[in-house]
C-alpha cells in the first residue's frame, strides 16, 4: 500500500520535473526575448526625465509629464505635432482607401486567359516586394533626379526645357509616397486574393453561368463576395497599423524640401531622437503611439470577433 | 469555359496588365543598362531604353573602392549567420509550443506572440542595445534574429498539422524530446523551414535600419548601408575614386573611367542581383509563406 503510494508520488514528481525540463530548455529564448523586447519598456522612464545622452540617467532632472505637456503647451508645437499627425493619416489613409486595388488585380489577373500571361505578371510585378527600400530609393533617384531618365525624355521631347525637380517637390509628396509603395507591395498583395480566388466552389460559376450571368455579373454576385472575407480580414490589419508606417521609405525619401509632408509619427521620432537628441520627448511620443496601437488593435479584434465571430490576432 | 473570342474587355485588361508589369521591370532594366554602358553617357544619363558602348569593366572596378569587398562579407555573414539563428530558433520554439506538457505551455506561448504587437519604441530600443555593447558589434544582427514570433507562429501551426502518432512513436522508442526534434520534427518540417529561411535572408539582405541606427563604424556597414552612403554622399564618393585611381595609377577612357553614378549603378546591382537570382527558383515558396501566414494572420 505505503509502496505504491510512494511509487505514485515519484511518478508524479518525475512529471513535474518533465515539465520543469521541457520548459528549460525553451528558458535561454525566453530570456533573449525578455532582453530584447521586456527590458526596453523600462526605458519608457526616460520620457519622465530630462535625459541628456551623456549623462547617467541618475544625473538627469525628474520632470514628470512635462515632455507629455510639452507637446501641446505651444500654437507651434501643436501646428507641429497636427502637422506629423495629417502626414501619418494621410499615408494610412491613401493605403486604406486603395485597399481595394490587390483585389481588382487578382480579379482581373485570373481573368486572363493565358496562363503563361498570368505567370509572366505574377512574377514581375511580385519582385519589387523583395528589394530594399534603399534600392527602390535609388531606382527613383536615378529615374528622376534633374539628369535622371524621367528629365531627358521630357526634355527630348520638348515638353520642358528645365528639369524638372521630382524629388524635391512638396506638392505631390503624398501622392508618389503612397505610388511608390503600389509599385513596390500591389502585385505581392494580390497573390493572396489569387489564392483565396482558388477556394471558391467552381460550382457557383457553372450555375451562373448557365443561368446567363455576364462576365460582370459572375465577378459582382460571385467572386467579390467570395473575397470578401480576406478582404476584411487584411482591412481590420491594416486600420490596426495605422500609426506604424515603418520610417524606412519616408527617411530615404525625406530631404530639405519635402520634409513637411514626409515626416510621419516614425520617422518624427527618429528624427527628434537621432538628429535633436531630444530623446526623452521621443520616447513620450513612442509611449503614446503603442497606446493608441495597442488599443487599435484590440478595437478592431473585438469588433472582427462581433462580426465574424473570430479574432485576428 | 466561356466564349473563346477576345473581347475589348479582354484586349483593356491584357494592355493595363502589361503596362503595370513593365513598370515593376523597367527600373531594374534601367539600372542593368546603365551598370554595362558608358560611364560617360551614364553620368549625363544619356542612357535610358538601351544601352551603349557595353563592358563589365564596373564590376571589377567597383570592388576596388576601400571597403566594398568588407561590406559585401558583412552583408553575406549576416544573412547567412542571421538565417540559420531565424530557421534554428523558430523550428525549435514552435515545436516546443506544441508540446501540451511543457510547464505554463500557453503563458510563454502569449508571451512570445505579444512582443509583435507591443513595442517599447526607437529610443528605449536603442539605449537597450547600446547598454547590451550591441552598437558597433557584428552580434547586434544575428542575436535578436533567434527569436521572431511570426515565424514561429508558422512552425507552430504547421507542426500541428503533422500526424501526432509520429512524435508518440518516437516516444514510445524511447526518444527525449531533443531527440524528437532532430530525427522526426526536423525532416517533416524542411517545406515550412524552407519558407522561413528564404523570408529572413531577404530581409537579413535587405536590412538597413539597423546598420543606420547602431553601427557607426565603417567595419560593420552592410552593403545596402554603403549604397545608402554612396547616394547620399556623391561627394566623398568621388574622393574615394579619385584616391583609387591614383593607387592603381592608371586613368582609363572616359567611357570606363569611374563616375560617381556608374559606381552607384554598379552597386545598385550587387545589392539587387542575389534577389533576383533566387526570385524565380523560390517563388513558390514565398507563395506558400504568404499562405499559411493568412490562416493564422
Amino acid at each position: 500500500m505505503t509502496l505504491s503510494k510512494m511509487n505514485k508520488k515519484t511518478t508524479r514528481l518525475n512529471k513535474k520535473f518533465e515539465r520543469m525540463k521541457l520548459f528549460l530548455y525553451i528558458l535561454p529564448f525566453m530570456i533573449l526575448l525578455f532582453i530584447f523586447s521586456y527590458y526596453p519598456l523600462y526605458g519608457w522612464i526616460y520620457a519622465f526625465f530630462d535625459y541628456r545622452p551623456p549623462l547617467a540617467l541618475k544625473d538627469c532632472d525628474f520632470v514628470g509629464l512635462q515632455w507629455f505637456k510639452s507637446m501641446v503647451d505651444s500654437p507651434v508645437k501643436v501646428q507641429q505635432l497636427l502637422g506629423i499627425l495629417r502626414n501619418t493619416f494621410v499615408m494610412s489613409g491613401l493605403g486604406i482607401l486603395t485597399s481595394w486595388l490587390p483585389m481588382v488585380f487578382a480579379i482581373f489577373l485570373a481573368e486572363c486567359r493565358s496562363s503563361k500571361f498570368q505567370k509572366i505578371v505574377q512574377t514581375f510585378t511580385t519582385t519589387p516586394n523583395f528589394i530594399s527600400w534603399v534600392l527602390v530609393y535609388f531606382m527613383a533617384y536615378s529615374i528622376f533626379s534633374s539628369s535622371g531618365a524621367m528629365n531627358n525624355i521630357l526634355m527630348n521631347l520638348g515638353l520642358i526645357t528645365e528639369p524638372i525637380q521630382f524629388l524635391e517637390q512638396e506638392s505631390g509628396t503624398w501622392l508618389s509616397m503612397w505610388a511608390w509603395n503600389t509599385w513596390k507591395g500591389l502585385g505581392w498583395s494580390a497573390i493572396m486574393y489569387l489564392a483565396a480566388l482558388g477556394g471558391i466552389d467552381q460550382g457557383l460559376y457553372e450555375a451562373a453561368r448557365v443561368d446567363g450571368a455576364g462576365r460582370f455579373k459572375i465577378i459582382w454576385h460571385i467572386t467579390i463576395p467570395g473575397l470578401l472575407p480576406t478582404y476584411f480580414v487584411l482591412l481590420l490589419l491594416s486600420i490596426a497599423n495605422f500609426l506604424n508606417n515603418g520610417m524606412e521609405q519616408y527617411f530615404l525619401f525625406q530631404n530639405a524640401f519635402n520634409s513637411d509632408h514626409i515626416q510621419v509619427l516614425d520617422l518624427y521620432v527618429y528624427n527628434l531622437a537621432m538628429k535633436s537628441g531630444s530623446y526623452s520627448l521621443a520616447t513620450a511620443i513612442s509611449i503614446l503611439k503603442t497606446f493608441v496601437s495597442v488599443i487599435l488593435l484590440f478595437s478592431v479584434n473585438r469588433f472582427s470577433k462581433a462580426v465574424r465571430g473570430e479574432s485576428i490576432v | 469555359m466561356h466564349k473563346k473570342k477576345l473581347t475589348i474587355t479582354d484586349i483593356i485588361i491584357y494592355i493595363v496588365f502589361s503596362i503595370f508589369t513593365l513598370i515593376c521591370i523597367f527600373p531594374f532594366y534601367y539600372l542593368f543598362i546603365n551598370a554595362i554602358s558608358s560611364n560617360e553617357l551614364s553620368q549625363a544619363g544619356k542612357i535610358i531604353f538601351l544601352p551603349k558602348d557595353i563592358h563589365f569593366t564596373n564590376f571589377k572596378e567597383v570592388f576596388k573602392l576601400s571597403g566594398l569587398w568588407h561590406s559585401a562579407f558583412i552583408s553575406v555573414a549576416r544573412t547567412v549567420l542571421g538565417t540559420a539563428a531565424t530557421v534554428f530558433g523558430s523550428a525549435f520554439l514552435g515545436f516546443m509550443f506544441t508540446q501540451k506538457e511543457m510547464w505554463a505551455r500557453k503563458f510563454w506561448y502569449r508571451y512570445t506572440i505579444i512582443t509583435m504587437y507591443v513595442s517599447a519604441g526607437l529610443i528605449p530600443w536603442f539605449i537597450t542595445m547600446k547598454n547590451l555593447g550591441l552598437t558597433n558589434n557584428f552580434w547586434a544582427y544575428i542575436i535578436p534574429a533567434f527569436v521572431t514570433p511570426f515565424n514561429i507562429i508558422l512552425v507552430k501551426t504547421y507542426v500541428e498539422s503533422t500526424p501526432y502518432e509520429l512524435q508518440e512513436s518516437a516516444k514510445l522508442d524511447g526518444a527525449g524530446t531533443l531527440r524528437m526534434f532532430f530525427s522526426i520534427i526536423l525532416p517533416i518540417s524542411v517545406p515550412i523551414l524552407a519558407t522561413v529561411a528564404i523570408f529572413s535572408a531577404v530581409s537579413q539582405w535587405n536590412a538597413f535600419q539597423d546598420t543606420l541606427i547602431l553601427m557607426t563604424d565603417e567595419k560593420y556597414y552592410t552593403l545596402q548601408y554603403v549604397l545608402y552612403k554612396y547616394i547620399n554622399q556623391a561627394s566623398s564618393l568621388a574622393a574615394s575614386i579619385k584616391n583609387s585611381q591614383s593607387m592603381s595609377g592608371m586613368v582609363g577612357s572616359l567611357a570606363t573611367q569611374q563616375t560617381t553614378r556608374s559606381i552607384q549603378f554598379t552597386v545598385s546591382i550587387v545589392v539587387a542581383l542575389p534577389i533576383l537570382m533566387v526570385y524565380p527558383l523560390f517563388q513558390r515558396f514565398f507563395v506558400k509563406g504568404i499562405m499559411i501566414g493568412a490562416v493564422k494572420g
